[in-house]
């Protein structure tokens, strides 16, 4: 296989990582917010903070490794995408800033602050709104190049449909993903009151973000024709997509097998993701840069691919470990530990 | 008003953001190391105050690791946003130590977050212990990493330019070129330093207060002797670092030194000003220290600033800069030292107000050395990005509005840095030792090293 393609299918796996643990979080970040505006929050802020406490940091390294490893493989990159979002970029930057620190204010902190709590429920929703900025840009048509200067378009970025529709699927997707998790959590704490509320959150939100997946797919044939027809032609994976969210949202209507259910939600956005992305080959940024001309020397791939295994060696034992202390211990779960 | 400048702005925010997170980096490197000595403590002496002294630092740890991850990560979307073709080349030839840092960050991340979750799930203390461990590997793995990118913009290498395009790149050359032992090995033992510092700061404080509690005293000791070990530890690297100079990046030497004139057997001059005719005044001259310094011994012949061209001479404030961070330094060893001395001879009492004002004072001073340090070395490599190869304007963005990002981060800095100081505050004024330890059940005597 090219080192290419080794690449890009690490940096796409890392961000759809992302995805699915930012979801979760970012999606009890509001959550919590919103139990609390509501007087509902005794009833979810115990599995919350139980889930999210010890893995809050966590989450974050999976965007700096994304970051940090499409620079490494894919350099140009650096140039095209670092010019074009200075703005974009500084914004979910300033948000992550704000989400974090708060985050850790408000919980490790001595007090418990209404304004805290605000601001860390806002941001998550914020954050993948401008982040999904990168994967809209990426169509084309929003960043012009002359004379080798890069531009971004912001005048066609905000009147498109095709972006704003991104970034209303980035949030409810965010939202379904999050409550399905926290619902599964709710039923492994054998906590009953907070497992009807999210699986009430769960069932809310699936209809959205199915939906807004169907419809983002059709804009993008406005959008990039070239990438919706790569798309079309492998339609039986986004079929696959869709059937395990109508399974899932069927189990949790039904009320049983709420691990199954995370899992086939996981699976529906794991199809739409990498179909998404093999569909988008072999383009990083339409039509300017592809993977083969914005790879780094090969000296550099075999390192970093080395150093890559290397870690998840490390790596894996110890988030198993990390996940078989908070997540899989019952006891901890339902706050006995 | 300046003319607007992206080169200009960006150097400046970048320069914001670094000194901001390296307060936190600092932080975020020494301190679990400080945890760990003391975990390791109670555990050995069998005696809980060590052990509470751990759990306490390790809980305001976390609202720095907060912070300092954070700004981590805002350093390191900006350095792709602010200085693109500088992160093209530089993808080309430190994507290694760059993708490798976030792995050390990634296995601490892990491990803080068990190990601030378990302090009594487990019946063996050692099995906690244990679990700080990946956290000291981790924070000190990232410093590692992250200077090593650093030393390679001091001193390029491991790669060959042919017609503008990189070939022949070596990404393990990139990373040991000759300025990351000395590099890595001063910042890791200073943010030791900074941080035995720090917390050595805060248990004289306490003791100045009025609280004689001898779990303060117990902090103090045993941040006090780290920190004398740290600060033997960063005179020496800090010679090797000097010679380092001397045979690398001569310029920095001499602007540093205002050395002007090539000779042999050249002074140290500490201090002073620089007139406008590049004379030295008020300076205090150390015959041949300078040559010493430099290639250890007096007839070493050192090249002075009349040499190079004078366009790719970085600005000679930079000895104010250098000054306060060796004068700093040894301040640091001088009262660390003496406390250690006055304890260990047992004739006279180390707590007196003197010497206790004195270690409070140099928790604030240890962390103004790190940032004279930093501005030192990297001021001092101008007007390159990557020395000899990029300058900095030729890495620089060519957006616009970096000047508004600027002030927006300024404001984002402040108030992060200000709810930081009042939540930590908050959370040991409102669950003071005393209480604590009565909570926990611990008795005020039952120590044996009790003074």
């Amino acid at each position: 296989m090219d080192y290419e393609i080794i690449g890009i299918t690490v940096l796409w796996t890392f961000l759809y990582g992302y995805l699915i643990v930012a979801s979760i979080d970012f999606g009890a970040g509001f959550f919590s917010y919103y139990t609390k505006i509501t007087k509902k929050n005794h009833i979810t802020h115990n599995i919350i903070q139980r889930y999210l406490s010890p893995v809050w940091e966590v989450t974050n390294v999976f965007l700096v490794f994304f970051f940090i490893g499409i620079v490494g493989f894919f350099p140009s990159t650096a140039y095209y995408y670092g010019t074009a979002l200075l703005i974009p970029g500084s914004v979910a930057i300033i948000l992550i800033a704000i989400r974090g620190s708060y985050y850790a204010f408000a919980t490790y902190g001595a007090k418990d602050s209404n304004f805290y709590s605000f601001l860390y429920g806002a941001t998550g929703l914020l954050i993948p709104a401008s982040l999904s900025t990168v994967l809209t840009i990426s169509e084309g048509g929003y960043v012009s190049v002359e004379d080798g200067k890069v531009q971004l378009l912001y005048g066609e970025l905000f009147t498109s449909l095709y972006s704003w529709g991104v970034v209303i699927l980035a949030i409810v997707s965010v939202l379904f993903i999050s409550a399905s998790f926290l619902t599964y959590y709710a039923s492994r704490a054998k906590d009953l009151d907070a497992l009807e509320l999210l699986r009430k959150y769960a069932l809310v939100w699936a209809f959205p973000a199915i939906i807004m997946g169907v419809v983002v797919f059709f804009l993008l044939g406005n959008q990039n024709p070239e990438h919706y027809q790569n798309m079309l032609d492998i339609w039986w994976v986004f079929a696959v997509s869709f059937i395990n969210f109508a399974i899932a949202t069927y189990l949790i209507w039904k009320r049983k097998n709420y691990g199954t259910a995370f899992i086939l939600v996981m699976l529906q956005y794991f199809t739409a993701f990498y179909g998404y992305g093999i569909s988008h080959f072999p383009y990083l940024l339409y039509p300017y840069l592809t993977i083969y001309d914005g790879f780094t020397n090969e000296t550099m791939a075999i390192a970093l691919i080395i150093a890559f295994i290397a870690g998840l060696l490390l790596l894996i034992p110890s988030l198993y470990l990390l996940m078989r202390l908070f997540l899989f211990d019952a006891d901890y779960v339902k706050g006995k530990k | 008003m300046i003319e607007y400048d992206p080169v200009i702005y960006s150097r400046i925010l970048t320069a914001l953001t670094l000194g901001f997170h390296v307060i936190f980096a600092t932080i975020g490197v020494g301190i679990p190391l400080m945890i760990a000595i003391a975990e390791w403590m109670g555990i050995r002496r069998n005696d809980p105050h060590y052990t509470l002294m751990a759990r306490r630092w390790a809980r305001g740890f976390v609202i720095t690791v907060a912070i300092g991850v954070v700004t981590g990560t805002a350093i390191g979307l900006q350095l792709t946003l602010l200085w693109p073709s500088f992160m093209q080349a530089a993808g080309h030839t430190i994507g290694l130590p760059m993708f490798m840092e976030t792995f050390a960050f990634f296995f601490e991340a892990i491990f803080l977050g068990i190990y601030l979750y378990t302090w009594d799930r487990f019946k063996s203390k050692w099995k906690h212990f244990l679990l700080v461990i990946p956290i000291v590997i981790g924070a000190t793995a990232s410093a590692f990493f992250i200077t090593s990118v650093n030393s390679f913009m001091n001193v390029p290498q491991g790669f060959n330019i042919v017609d503008g395009v990189l070939t022949d790149v070596s990404p393990l050359a990139a990373m040991f070129n000759p300025a990351t032992p000395t590099k890595i090995a001063h910042v890791i033992i200073t943010c030791y330093l900074t941080s035995a510092f720090i917390l050595g700061a805060i248990a004289a404080y306490h003791i100045i207060k009025g609280n004689a509690h001898v779990y303060h005293k117990k902090a103090l000791h045993l941040t006090m002797v780290s920190a004398f070990v740290f600060a033997i530890g960063t005179a020496l690297i800090g010679d090797l670092s000097g010679k380092y100079l001397h045979e690398y990046q001569p310029e920095k030497l001499a602007a540093a030194e205002w050395h002007f004139e090539t000779e042999a057997e050249a002074p140290l001059i500490l201090g002073g000003i620089l007139t406008e005719d590049n004379e030295v005044k008020y300076a205090l001259e150390i015959p041949y220290a300078l040559s010493i310094l430099a290639g250890g011994s007096p007839d070493t012949v050192v090249v002075g600033l009349n040499d190079f061209d004078e366009e790719y001479l970085p600005p000679l404030w930079v000895h104010y800069a250098f000054d306060l961070m060796v004068f700093i330094g040894i301040y640091l060893a001088a009262v660390s030292a003496i406390f250690v001395f006055i304890n260990w001879t047992k004739k006279w009492n180390a707590f007196t107000k003197p010497l206790l004002w004195a270690v409070v004072a140099g928790g604030p001073l240890s962390m103004i050395a790190i940032e004279a340090g930093w501005f030192f070395t990297e001021v001092g490599r101008q007007p390159w990005i990557l020395n000899g190869v990029m300058t900095v304007s030729e890495g620089a963005t060519t957006s616009q509005h970096v000047d508004i990002l600027l002030y927006v981060f300024v404001v984002l800095y402040a108030i992060l840095g200000v709810t930081c100081v009042v939540v930590l505050r908050r959370m040991f004024k409102t669950n003071p030792v005393e209480r604590e330890l009565e909570k926990r059940g611990i008795s005020h005597t039952g120590s044996r090293i009790a003074k």
